[in-house]
């Protein structure tokens, strides 16, 4: 019997198990690498020569030239890899939702500081599809 | 003998830091969330702790995907603030309390807890965080006024230790510091949460009702608290949420009779609901007067 992935029916969120960890291993471990300001050097210089030394998947890869953040997660990335790519382009942890959320940073920041995103209409995925939310 | 006396839960979110480390604290955005530690701050120092064991998750600064324990235990001499990306933190290096914390280890395996001991290790913003909301603002110069025993525990990697085991490395914890030979106070800190996602579509997601209920049944009700499953955290508080297990080892340490000394609740700060509580023994309460 399979493992019963109760938590794959919350719209709007990926739950990074080990299944996710493997698919996205390559990704991640470059996107950690840049934690390290000699690294950040290694890539603002060359991105594709930097870029060569991760075994991940093309698709991987074409995501990380493009920034495309909700990609990334898609193929494996988390967010606190992910986070890491974004904070070597000057974006913190905030303005990376606002991108994800496809809200805007200043619609983003707005809506948390009235309170964030209610839970109401946002726990299982029939909601979003009846209200024909992607 | 060592003791623990005392508990705090407690919200690590990177902004904080930042917002400390920039000195933008009493701006309008920032102001309420330092005020609720105004009386943490006065607390930590009347409580003369010697050491402050703190459970915390890194965040994919120091463990990359190489390995991924579910609890690690800081036995290092010194644990030095990592570069999460943006420099390093400027706020002193944590110093262990060696031998405890060697003691702790061999405790916990003998009490069939197979954790990971941590001979080197830096410390990302989960650790540092609470030390400075708690115990104030530190320059790289200056020195925490106590000890750390560091407890760093998988939350990143689905699935996160359940609560229930959390609670009782808390229960297990409690006998290791027990049967320490030192005359100690010791302070335990769960951190992490409270309601955030800072991922996907659903980024944002708070749930300041889900987060009261926590908050009131730590104090009363933390056995059957700590069975709540995880997809509970996950739909209810979001998918970093999760983090607040951790809250429940730092509940597990405690006697069952604690009383509240302090709470906070600010939303937001960055994407989060801060959280914050304190929890005396009251035994030890009573020891005082
Ligand atoms: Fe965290």
């Amino acid at each position: 019997m399979g493992l019963n992935k109760d938590y794959e029916d919350i719209p709007g969120t990926f739950v990074f198990d080990a299944d996710r960890g493997r698919e996205g291993y390559y990704l991640n471990q470059f996107c950690i690498s840049l934690r390290k300001a000699p690294n950040r050097e290694a890539f603002g210089a060359d991105e594709g020569a930097y870029l060569d030394k991760y075994k991940m998947t093309a698709e991987q890869r074409q995501a990380v030239i493009d920034r495309d953040w909700n990609q990334l997660l898609e193929l494996g990335g988390n967010i606190y890899y992910t986070s890491k790519l974004a904070a070597n382009d000057g974006i913190n942890f905030q303005e990376l939702a606002g991108l994800m959320t496809g809200m805007g940073i200043e619609a983003y920041r707005a809506m948390m500081l009235a309170g964030g995103r209610s839970p109401e209409g946002n726990r299982y995925q029939h909601e979003w599809d009846e209200k024909g939310e992607k | 003998m060592a003791r623990i006396t005392a508990g705090v839960g407690c919200s690590h979110v990177p902004a904080i830091g930042v917002a400390m480390d920039s000195g933008i604290t009493e701006q309008p955005y920032w102001e309420p969330v330092f005020e609720g530690f105004e009386k943490s701050r006065e607390w930590m120092k009347a409580q003369k702790a010697d050491v402050v064991f703190l459970v915390y998750n890194d965040h994919c600064t120091v463990f990359d995907a190489t390995c991924i324990p579910t609890f690690a235990l800081g036995c290092a001499p010194e644990f030095a603030p990592a570069d999460e990306g943006w420099g390093p933190r400027p706020v002193p290096v944590v110093k262990n309390h060696q031998r405890l914390a060697s003691h702790i280890a061999h405790s916990l395996i003998l009490d069939e807890f197979d954790i990971t001991i941590m001979n080197e290790m830096e410390v990302d913003h989960g650790l540092t965080v609470p030390m400075s909301v708690m115990f104030g603002d530190k320059g790289i110069d200056d020195e925490w006024p106590c000890l750390v025993i560091p407890l760093c525990v998988n939350v990143v990697q689905y699935p996160a230790p359940t609560g229930n085991r959390c609670y009782n490395l808390g229960k297990a914890i409690r006998r290791a510091v027990d049967s320490f030979d030192e005359d100690l106070n010791v302070v335990v800190f769960g951190t992490g949460g409270m309601s955030h996602q800072l991922q996907y579509k659903r980024a944002g997601l708070i749930n300041k009702e889900w987060d009261t209920q926590f908050l009131n049944r730590l104090t009363s009700d933390p056995v059957s608290l700590s069975q709540t499953p995880h997809i509970d955290y996950l739909r209810e508080a979001g998918s970093e949420g999760v983090e607040m297990v951790m809250w429940h080892v730092m509940r597990g340490a405690l006697d069952d009779d604690v009383e509240e000394i302090h709470r906070h609740y600010h939303v937001p700060a960055s994407n989060t609901a801060v959280g914050h509580i304190i929890l005396e023994n009251k035994k030890d309460q009573k020891a005082k007067i």
